[in-house]
């Protein structure tokens, strides 16, 4: 029989090997961030941010597909948008918790859930196919739109919960109807929440590529409406590496993408955080 | 109708978005895949691993084995380190280190999955191809990357399940002279049990629906796996790897392959809702 050892010994050991893999986790994140700045952000120049990919992306920047990003992107938050926060406000100012709010939760969470590749089947047999917008911009934005609702949804609830409850109690006693309420006071009040929901599905959009694949296509053109296909800088990257083609401009595209979402996502985090704090 | 009325009735159609866009989702993907199975049968389709679309053989038993064996490498991978990283931030540092800590590891949720393919392709796979041998492109390439990608759901909801252990319990355990480890092992990890098994569960259903990463760096053989050093193809990146160039009975057997992805994901996320509920 082996001997116990001294509980403060255990602890010790405990203490230093959780502490350990939380430094290798750290470490992990600190190298990838490392080494795609290190050598992509040199590639990163006016001209690579300002003309359009030459022969499939060997040459030339990157800038038709900053475009068709932004395209899609926009597109998706503005479908989703009011979607989102409208389910925010009625699931928090309309109702008492019961079969609808399980049923519009539950919908929600699942969504959240549904892997990118199955939305993209999805969106490849609606849009492109049934809907016979092929593959192109709008097909790439009403997928995502479904894809960023759930983040919308949660953020703007979140926020929209930690308004305080006497803000709307003195709307009541004033007299204003609960519309006035939530237009004039709740919605303003809780706006750099929602804003937050909105950066973090911005960050989302940027880095995906199974949806974007199927449903928005890889044309390198610059898209002139939104029926043509347009490949975002997430695709092109991923076209870049995965076929060889020219690893500079993979670092490149990589090293923009990477920082862009992460300081869209500090941003976020940090708005959430200062209103968490004046209303706590 | 009364302003509010309408107002409220508004609210209620977008509030439906959500629920309606999983069910037009689930009607479209069972509705493209489900005539090949009732075609192929549905045991020859999950239980035959012969996958030979142009000659109608659909088999997708290696593609499921693979996916499996693959998430729960992911599992070995990110559950302890996930874990090790929730207790240290939920128990044992102070609120300003946390403060510093949790949305650095949160960071690693914005990292797009095509960065974390291609670096695994870039330095894993030739670590593994010189050290361990094989092609490199490998089962246990996708499970080390697929573990890293899962961490921050895994931390993040362990972080929340400790953090909602009342702090009476440790007073209690700490004043009967137990040591902070032993409290935290004895005391708060069983307490905050339910909530940990909903992280990893989620966790895996992240594991078993990425697909991009797991393309680059599995190699996306086709057959069942020996080793863990077998190049293999998950059930996400077949449905990938074919559907650029897929027609007629292929296409409709990649929404098969679709069909048997969805549903265990709704499992594992209708299992976790349901743990979560418990609590």
């Amino acid at each position: 029989m082996s001997r116990r050892l001294h509980p403060r010994v255990t602890q010790a050991i405990a203490k230093t090997l959780l502490w350990a893999f939380t430094g290798l986790t750290l470490l992990i994140l600190l190298f990838i961030i490392v080494n795609i700045s290190i050598k992509g952000l040199p590639q990163v120049t006016s001209s690579f941010l300002l003309q359009d990919p030459q022969d499939m992306g060997r040459h030339g920047g990157i800038f038709s597909t900053i475009v068709s990003t932004a395209y899609i992107t926009l597109l998706a938050i503005i479908l989703a948008s009011p979607l989102g926060v409208g389910t925010a406000i009625y699931l928090t100012e309309y109702t008492r918790e019961g079969w609808a709010t399980r049923i519009i939760r539950f919908g929600a969470e699942c969504l959240a859930g549904v892997p990118s590749i199955i939305l993209g089947l999805f969106g490849f047999v609606l849009f492109v196919l049934k809907l016979g917008f092929g593959w192109s911009i709008l097909s790439g934005g009403l997928t995502l739109a479904i894809m960023v609702l759930p983040i919308i949804i949660r953020t703007s609830e979140e926020a929209i919960k930690a308004v305080p409850q006497e803000y709307r109690q003195v709307c009541c006693s004033l007299g204003m109807s609960q519309w006035q309420t939530i237009t004039r006071i709740v919605l303003p009040s809780a706006l750099p929440g929602i804003t937050t929901g909105i950066m973090l599905s911005v960050g989302r959009s940027l880095g995906e590529t199974a949806v974007l694949l199927f449903t928005a296509g890889s044309a390198l053109r610059m898209p002139t409406s939104l029926f043509d296909s347009g490949r975002t800088m997430a695709v092109h990257f991923y076209i870049l590496a995965r076929e060889g083609i020219s690893m500079p401009n993979a670092y490149g595209t990589a090293a923009i993408l990477m920082v862009s979402i992460l300081l869209i996502n500090l941003a976020a985090y940090t708005l959430m955080q200062r209103m968490m704090r004046r209303f706590s | 109708m009364d302003r509010g009325k309408f107002v409220e009735r508004v609210l209620f159609l977008l509030a439906l978005s959500s629920i309606s866009s999983l069910v037009i989702i689930t009607i479209f993907i069972f509705e493209e895949g489900l005539p090949l199975i009732f075609h192929t049968g549905l045991k020859d389709f999950i239980f035959s691993s012969h996958w030979a679309p142009t000659k109608g053989h659909f088999g997708i038993a290696a593609m499921i084995i693979s996916s499996i064996l693959v998430t729960l490498g992911a599992m070995v991978l990110g559950v302890p380190l996930g874990l090790a990283c929730a207790i240290v931030l939920a128990e044992f540092c102070s609120e300003r280190l946390r403060g510093l800590l949790k949305p650095t590891l949160e960071l690693l949720a914005g990292i797009p999955s095509v960065v974390y393919g291609f670096l695994g392709v870039i330095w894993l796979v030739p670590l593994i191809r010189n050290y361990l041998g094989g092609p490199g492109l490998s089962l246990l390439a996708a499970a080390v990357i697929l573990g890293i990608m899962i961490l921050p759901t895994v931390i993040s909801i362990s972080i929340d399940a400790l953090t909602a252990v009342p702090d009476v319990y440790r007073d209690g355990s700490i004043a009967l002279g137990a040591t902070q480890w032993q409290t935290v092992h004895r005391v708060v990890l069983p307490a905050a049990s339910s909530g940990i098994i909903t992280a990893v569960i989620l966790g895996m259903g992240r594991a078993v629906g990425e697909t991009m990463a797991v393309i680059m760096v599995a190699g996306n053989a086709l057959k069942i796996p020996t080793s863990i050093l077998d190049p293999v193809r998950t059930l996400t990146s077949n449905i990938a790897l074919e559907l650029g160039y897929a027609a007629g009975r292929h296409r409709e057997a990649l929404f098969a392959t679709g069909i048997v992805l969805f549903v265990i994901i709704m499992i594992l996320n209708l299992s976790a809702t349901l743990l979560a509920r418990r609590k």
